[in-house]
């Protein structure tokens, strides 16, 4: 068994050592490739960002823009014969994607972990939640069955299973899809790792139980002091949790900042058009939600220059321009970044327009009916 | 399941006795003269009609039957009755205990040996998909499966028996008396069962293993750090056995009733043996019952697939 490559940093030293130190995660240039039949399918193209240990990062976009298969890349989950990848995963000062498959598996579930969107399919329906958890537990550490299993009674109890003496033998099928979720996170947290990924964890449960699992997920953050990537496609979840948040579309990173000041000040029309379509209870009755028109990119043949220019209102501002060329990421203001064509005044025109927009119909609606 | 085997009583019966044919002329011989012939009918009960011929035919499995009415030339078939050959001139029950446990045991190692094989090579397969080691054991596998058994049979008689004389001829010893014996002429048989069977395997857990490659658990598994051979075995298979076993309960069964072509290239004196001659013969009661054993076997194969289903996946339990 191979053991942890590196010694633990407590929290907060790395941000104390200097500005060449990297962050506790740090993806560079990442590209992740599928060869099949009908040609190389795309699946993330180019995707960079940096996450300081204790932060959480939340990864927005629809079905096949790149964000499970990201995740999946940092978990080194990727089968290296179906997928081509490529660029830098720095985690905690080591290139994951240069170590050997062996040092991989031996992070993996113990210094990096991940819970997945559906708790229903993701335990395995033949064995008690007791024992899969002792066995994420024995894969790591030399202890005895018993020992292991005090441990695993403790964590289900942590994460808020009732009854757990008599839950610990239960099978999954014997329980609740929130309950199976509770399993999954503390499956994922036994090993206390430093980084956990959730992918869509609660796009799979009822609208009341998603809010208790995303505060569990919080609480446990807060006092394991874990570094969480988010992935989600609900924008709606993600002011609530997250410090950071990428937008991720066409295989790309096409807007990133910090959480209230995308809120505020998004630039992207693509994040722009997300932020229009989230339903909300403050919006007056009867008002339509604004779609995005048009359907995502073919990930075998990405659009050449910007990735959302068939779909975008404002193409044309650009003459042409986001047809042939790619956009960079740039950043617009400290920590902000943006790959767009459109000039930084028409970019900041058009976001306060829509933003003025939304924020009208709200304040119309609170007018009428104060509550 | 006792409804189940009494249906298959009647269909056995009566799809046999609707056969054209006169088993009482069989039995006595062309140059039959007409009273012995009616005799022999009336003492083998064909000159009933075909229910009363169905009912002493039942009756006879639970209480036993006698065939003829004169007390002192009767042949009494004790319960179980399955019938009394009149070409062989043997109760049919006798016939079978002493050819089934050749078949028994020839089943049983065979299937030992290709079960172990079959999944071992499976399992190594899927952990290999899409390399040279996997497309090469799919290959043979392949060629094994495509392989008529009688051929292989016909090789291994010719090259290790006659050519080498590694082994001796396969002659049934049983295992009881002389073990290394037993082994030593069981060999080739088996490997002839075998190499059909394990061929079949190794396709079915390699297809096994890889669908639930694609499973959320499966993924699981593999984020906890576990390595990979336990993902395959613990996690991948483990969830794919249930059509294994199906399979592999059905075919037993199926080979317990008779592996004719393997028996007969070996002149083993098993069911399938005896079952070719009593079709040649149209010795009418033997292949009844050889049928209806047979079938017997697949039902009983049925239900206990059914319970270990139970024993494999907590979701069939009934609490």
């Amino acid at each position: 068994m191979i053991g942890r490559l590196t010694q633990r940093v407590p929290a907060g030293s790395v941000a104390a050592t200097g500005a060449k130190e990297r962050p506790f995660l740090e993806v560079k240039d990442l590209f992740v490739s599928f060869p099949t039949e009908d040609g190389l399918v795309h699946a993330v193209d180019g995707v960079s960002f940096k996450l300081e240990r204790g932060k959480t990062l939340a990864i927005v976009g629809e079905s096949g823009s790149g964000k499970s298969v990201t995740a999946q890349a940092i978990m080194g989950l990727l089968d290296r014969r179906q997928a081509q990848v490529s660029g830098e995963i720095w985690l905690d000062r080591q290139n994951l994607l240069a170590l050997k498959p062996a040092q991989v598996q031996a992070l993996r579930g113990d210094a990096m972990a991940m819970i997945f969107q559906d708790p229903m399919s993701s335990l395995h329906p033949f064995y008690r939640i007791g024992d899969q958890i002792v066995e994420a537990i024995r894969a790591h550490r030399k202890m005895p069955r018993s020992e292991a299993r005090r441990e695993t009674i403790q964590m289900l109890r942590r994460v808020g299973i009732p009854a757990v003496e008599r839950r610990v033998d239960a099978y999954p099928h014997q329980l609740s899809g929130g309950m199976r979720q509770r399993v999954m996170i503390a499956m994922a947290l036994i090993n206390s790792p430093d980084l956990l990924i959730a992918d869509e964890p609660t796009t799979a449960l009822d609208v009341t139980v998603q809010a208790q699992i995303l505060e569990l997920i919080q609480d446990l953050q807060a006092e394991f002091g874990t570094t969480v990537i988010v992935i989600t496609h609900d924008l709606g979840i993600v002011a609530d949790v997250a410090d950071t948040v990428a937008v991720m579309y066409g295989a790309r990173i096409v807007e990133m900042g910090p959480t209230s000041v995308l809120y505020k000040r998004a630039e992207m029309p693509y994040t722009l058009g997300l932020l229009s379509s989230i339903p909300r209870m403050d919006r007056e009755a009867g008002a339509r939600l604004e779609p995005i028109r048009g359907n995502p990119p073919s990930p075998i043949r990405l659009p050449v220059g910007c990735v959302f220019e068939p779909r975008c209102k404002y193409a044309q501002l650009t003459n042409g321009l986001s047809q042939t060329v790619r956009p960079d990421l740039v950043e617009t203001e400290p920590d902000h970044f943006v790959r767009c064509h459109l000039t930084q005044d028409e970019r900041q025109r058009i976001s306060s327009e829509v933003l003025t927009a939304l924020a009208g119909e709200r304040a119309s609606v609170a007018g009428e009916q104060p509550a | 399941m006792v409804i189940l085997l009494l249906v298959l009583t009647l269909v056995v019966f009566f799809l046999f006795n609707l056969l054209p044919g006169d088993p009482a002329r069989l039995a006595c011989g062309k140059t039959c003269p007409p009273p012995v012939l009616e005799a022999i009918r009336h003492r083998l009960g064909y000159d009933l009609p075909p229910l009363e011929q169905y009912f002493r035919f039942v009756s006879g499995l639970f209480v036993g039957r006698s065939f003829g009415d004169n007390p002192e030339t009767a042949i009494f078939c004790s319960a179980p009755c399955l019938g009394y050959s009149y070409s062989r001139h043997q109760d049919v029950l006798d016939l079978l205990s002493r050819a089934f446990p050749i078949t028994f045991w020839l089943t049983i190692g065979g299937f030992f040996i290709w079960i172990v094989t079959g999944l071992i090579a499976g399992i190594f397969a899927a952990l290999k998909r899409g390399r040279w080691q996997d497309r090469t054991l799919m290959g043979i596998a392949l060629f094994g499966y495509s392989m008529p058994s009688f051929f292989i049979g016909l090789i291994l008689i010719t090259f290790v028996v006659i050519k080498w004389q590694w082994l001796p001829f396969p002659v049934f010893a049983p295992p009881e008396e002389d073990p290394a014996r037993f082994v030593q002429t069981m060999l080739l048989p088996w490997i002839v069962i075998a190499v059909l069977n394990a061929a079949f395997y190794v396709r079915l857990t390699r297809n096994q293993v890889l669908e639930t490659f694609s499973e959320d658990y499966v993924r699981t598994a593999r984020a906890k750090g576990l390595p990979e051979r336990v993902v395959v075995v613990k996690h991948a298979l483990r969830a794919g056995l249930t059509p294994i076993v199906t399979a592999a309960g059905l075919d037993i069964a199926a080979l317990f009733g008779g592996a004719i072509i393997t028996e007969s290239i070996f002149s083993l004196q098993g069911m399938g043996n005896i079952a070719i001659r009593s079709v040649i013969d149209s010795d009418l009661p033997v292949i009844t019952a050889i049928t209806f054993v047979g079938a017997a076997f697949i039902i009983a194969a049925n239900l206990i697939v059914d319970l270990l289903y139970a024993v494999l996946d907590p979701r069939v339990r009934v609490s």
